[in-house]
């Protein structure tokens, strides 16, 4: 019964996105004030309905109710319940139903909060939100039915892959698809701007907090994925370029940029047409990438269950709204004015190079990842991978970083150079000290230490703002500002010194040896076998030494799961503020000694404090910008009421 | 998406039925005594593709054939081989899809232009936008 | 505004011409296979252990005899090769000269394994570290090169050999052989 509810709730709200597609752009054409009326309860409504699918959906995998094909396929009972749950989206249709939830909450908070923009551009966004979200729900009701059913009902589900047994789960693909799918609300506002001709500073102001939210779920969905990632796969590697990351990356390369050129236009006005673009590219990569990942057409650690026919309605909706969105762009880019002016030396100067960096690293990502496939038409089969990646996308990030160190001293339209002239002197004398003195001390390899160099830059460059103001009148958003460009710089710092400090060790250990790796000492206390719900496992007792301080006792494990049948490494990690030391167990050897991997890591743990940090000045700045518009929605009401009192006094 | 993550269908790992019984080769899990020769030879394995798997190099797989890699690249390195020899080595048997590192060559050079382009393109686009607008800013 | 729109349009060529390369792959069969760039190439050096008692090891010097033959890389432990075993004795049959090559596999595990499968083997090598494996280019089990008499690699034919793929392996065998003659 429950997946027949479920069902019915997604064909409603799939009909409700039908009627706010139908009014929104309706009333924009007809001027009918009655269908303008329907299409934000239509949209309200709709978020509701979609609401209740899904949690239909979680209703039957905490039941395990197998009669649902999508639970015997992905789903175990003797799974712990919180895995059940986060089972719901570990799969191909779940987290469709996941993606189209997303959307229609995000449509309906737009339709319940947002009263700044002119109505006519509000009806043209939510006609654009409710069209894309037409071709999501006929892509889940026609191709990927979460809730079909199975007849006869087997006995047991195949259970979930045991990599994706893991709280990472619940909290990954979740916050990734906030930030995929939340950029679908920057997508029509843009949309809606173009069909209005409405590109205005208002227009960036009210599409400003859309974006910063998406972003700041991207930025934590990517750490998170990247964290869970390197602790899961058991060999101490935290990115790998494989395309499916690169597909996570790409959309938040994109948003990043529009969060910078979106402030330039809310500001000063100018960016009208980049941001426009911007706009329509974030979304745009979102779509790429769940296209890349779902039809199954590059290869990756991260398969799903690749479906051709999937693919190729995932690549019609692709071509309808990007090449749609692409074709009104071009068609109305001339009536976008390009805007105010401004010279080389201000804040927009800094916000330029930051965003032509950030599309041009972009650019690179997409080819990069794309190339295989384009050599593969050709018969060729090469593979791109980090050799690639890093030095290339270091050649645009590396000249920008300076620019993010000092772009925010710089006032906006014109600033002169005389002004912050010592700050730049000092920020180029630190990286530089930097860069001898690493150098000179440990002599390692020119990524890291240009990376170290231009981290120790932005980390004061990005306080520098806070100099000489009150720090307790600063703004919201500055200081979302500096921590995120904080994090910036700790998570650069992180990933250059893990990639120039890390120190391996693999080695067969009999029990009581101690391995020594960097300044640890590991000591095999024991090996048993344990047993879980639904695995069992060999597990090392290892006792782990910073510098012959206090034992800390860890227990790596190889897990070896039954449903499906599938080995996992369960790493030992302790972690330090200078970094963290990664244990692995692996087998055991022919003579009876059991092989350990044992990574010393320094500071790689900044690069996830980095990323949390980066997430934390986005929710700063989202605070900010939402706290300002409150106050200045209730001063316009109070004086509004004001005026009301004031002419009946003159009555 | 890095994500679900994973179905990681380790095809590598994947059927238990079909793992052989030997043990790995001596150099899969064990270290050169040279510090520097081991640091050679981790280069080299990180940008080399494990075959049996699905997208992941021969330094960060558990498949049996990835551990047989990683005995050949550290018994050559062993021997005094240069690490790009062994990758050309490599690469004259399964073609260019084994190494991470594209080289440049007819059918991989747009790998490289297009970067180079951007910058150029990069450095008009700033030009044009920043360079001219000095005096109008005013 | 002129050059920006020219700029446009050719983006949306671009996006035009991904999406086009996307349906194209989409169209294409996945190829999983990594083929070897050794064909034409003569086989690298090895001389490798007998793999059971009842054969002989294999040598690249016993394969530039004169004779082409079919070197089949399997193992014990791999299902498909316990797919492709009729088909290898048909071969034989139709006058093929098979040699194996088992991979990563015990003596006595080889021996159950011919035993129960058939055994078309003249000769079987053992390479207990995939060492000839890697240096034919070989990237899984089972897989059958056609060796000419001149010991040079003709034909690699990956995954378990079908019956529909006898001939063409047939077919290539004989090429293997005139040209040797022709030569």
């Amino acid at each position: 019964m429950i997946a027949e509810l479920g069902l019915v709730a997604l064909w409603l709200a799939a009909a409700l996105a039908g009627l706010q597609f139908l009014a929104g752009f309706g009333a924009l054409w007809t001027k009918m004030q009655g269908l303008a009326d329907l299409a934000r309860p239509a949209a309200l409504v709709q978020a509701l309905l979609c609401a209740l699918a899904f949690v239909c959906l979680l209703l039957v995998f905490a039941r395990t109710d197998l009669s649902v094909a999508l639970v015997a396929a992905n789903s175990h009972s003797a799974k712990p319940l919180i895995f059940k749950l986060a089972g719901a989206w570990g799969n191909h249709e779940g987290s469709m139903l996941l993606w189209v939830t997303v959307m229609a909450l995000a449509g309906g908070l737009i339709a319940a909060v947002e009263r700044r923009l002119l109505e006519r551009t509000m009806l043209a966004t939510l006609g654009a939100q409710a069209f894309v979200g037409l071709g999501f729900y006929a892509f889940l009701l026609f191709s990927s039915n979460p809730f079909e059913r199975l007849s006869p009902a087997p006995l047991e589900g195949n259970g979930l892959n045991p990599l994706l047994q893991d709280m990472g789960l619940a909290f990954h693909p979740p916050t990734l698809y906030f930030g995929y799918v939340g950029l679908s609300v920057a997508f029509s506002f843009v949309v809606g701007a173009l069909l209005t001709r409405q590109v205005t500073p208002e227009f960036a102001r009210v599409m400003r907090p859309w974006i910063l939210g998406a972003w700041v779920f991207l930025t934590l969905g990517i750490t998170a994925g990247s964290y869970w990632a390197y602790y899961e796969l058991g060999w101490g590697g935290w990115w790998f370029w494989d395309p499916v990351e690169n597909a996570s990356l790409m959309p938040w390369l994109a948003a990043t940029a529009l969060l910078h050129s979106a402030s330039v236009l809310a500001a000063r006005d100018a960016l009208r047409a980049w941001t426009v673009l911007l706009g329509v590219i974030a979304f745009s990569m979102s779509m790429i990438g769940t296209f890349l990942v779902r039809s199954g057409i590059l290869t990756s650690v991260h398969a799903f269950a690749v479906d051709p026919e999937r693919g190729s309605f995932i690549l019609a909706l692709l071509t309808l709204y990007i090449g749609g969105a692409l074709v009104l762009f071009v068609v109305r880019a001339g009536t976008v004015a390009e805007g105010e002016r401004f010279s080389v030396m201000s804040r927009e100067g800094a916000l330029v190079v930051n965003n032509v960096a950030l599309s041009a690293i972009l650019c690179v990502v997409l080819l990069g990842t794309l190339y295989p496939l384009l050599t593969e038409a050709f018969g060729v089969r090469v593979s791109v991978g980090p050799p690639y990646f890093n030095p290339v996308s270091a050649m645009f990030f590396l000249p920008m970083l300076p620019i993010l160190a000092v772009g925010p001293l710089l006032r906006w339209r014109r600033d002169s150079f005389a002004r912050v002239r010592a700050s730049v002197i000092a920020l180029v004398l630190l990286a530089l000290t930097v860069l001898l003195g690493v150098w000179l001390w440990a002599g390692v390899a020119i990524l890291p230490l240009l990376g170290m160099a231009v981290a120790a830059m932005v980390a004061v460059g990005s306080v520098l703002p806070l100099r000489g103001r009150s720090l307790r009148k600063l703004p919201l958003a500055v200081w979302g500002m500096v921590v995120a460009h904080l994090g910036v710089a700790v998570a650069l710092f992180g990933m250059a010194a893990d990639s120039a400090f890390q120190q391996e060790r693999l080695i067969a250990a009999n029990v009581g040896d101690v391995v020594e790796v960097g300044p640890w000492a590991a000591t095999l206390e024991g090996v048993v076998p344990v047993a879980g719900p639904n695995w069992q496992a060999i597990e090392a007792s290892l006792t782990l030494r910073y510098q012959g301080g206090d034992g800390t006792l860890t227990h790596p494990q190889a897990r070896a799961f039954w449903q499906p049948p599938q080995e996992t490494s369960e790493v030992a990690l302790v972690t330090r503020w200078n970094g963290q030391l990664y244990a692995a167990l692996g087998n055991q050897t022919e003579d009876g000694r059991w092989q350990l991997r044992l990574w010393w890591k320094p500071f790689v743990t900044w690069i996830w404090y980095g990323g949390m940090m980066i997430a934390l000045g986005g929710l700063l700045a989202l605070l900010g910008r939402l706290s300002v518009d409150v106050r200045r929605r209730l001063a316009a009401g109070k004086i509004a009421r004001r005026k009301a009192d004031e002419q009946v006094l003159a009555a | 998406m890095r994500v679900l993550l994973a179905l990681v269908a380790l095809i590598c790992a994947a059927p238990l039925a079909a793992q052989d019984t030997l043990p790995p080769a001596p150099y899969a899990y064990q270290q050169l005594a040279d510090p520097a020769q081991e640091a050679e030879a981790a280069a080299l394995m990180a940008t080399l593709r494990c075959l049996k798997c699905q997208s992941q190099s021969i330094a960060d797989s558990d498949a049996p054939m990835a551990g047989d890699m990683r005995h050949q690249v550290r018994t050559r390195i062993a021997a005094g081989e240069d690490p790009e020899a062994i990758r050309q080595w490599l690469v004259q048997r399964y073609g260019d899809y084994v190494s991470y590192q594209p080289r440049v060559s007819a059918s991989t050079w747009p790998l490289f232009a297009i970067p180079l382009l951007l910058a150029l393109l990069a450095a008009f686009i700033l030009r044009g936008r920043l360079g001219k607008r000095r005096e109008p800013g005013a | 505004m002129r050059r920006l729109r020219i700029f446009l349009w050719a983006l949306v060529a671009v996006v035009g011409g991904l999406f086009a390369l996307f349906a194209y792959q989409l169209g294409q069969p996945k190829d999983e296979f990594v083929e070897s760039a050794m064909i034409g190439e003569p086989l690298p050096a090895f001389d490798l252990r007998p793999a059971v008692g009842d054969r002989p090891g294999l040598a690249n010097t016993d394969l530039a005899d004169g004779r082409a033959r079919l070197v089949n890389i399997f193992a014990s432990w791999c299902i498909p090769c316990r797919v492709e075993a009729p088909q290898l004795e048909a071969l034989r049959q139709s006058g093929a000269e098979i040699v194996g090559i088992a991979i990563r596999d015990r003596p006595e595990d080889v021996a159950g394994f011919l035993q129960i499968y058939g055994n078309p083997f003249t000769a079987i090598g053992a390479d207990d570290i995939s060492a000839v494996q890697l240096s034919l280019g070989s990237s899984g089990v089972p897989e059958t090169f056609v060796i000419d008499g001149r010991g040079v690699i003709r034909y690699q034919h990956i995954g378990d050999i079908r019956p529909e793929h006898v001939q063409t392996i047939l077919y290539e065998l004989r090429e293997a052989e005139l040209t040797e003659r022709g030569a």
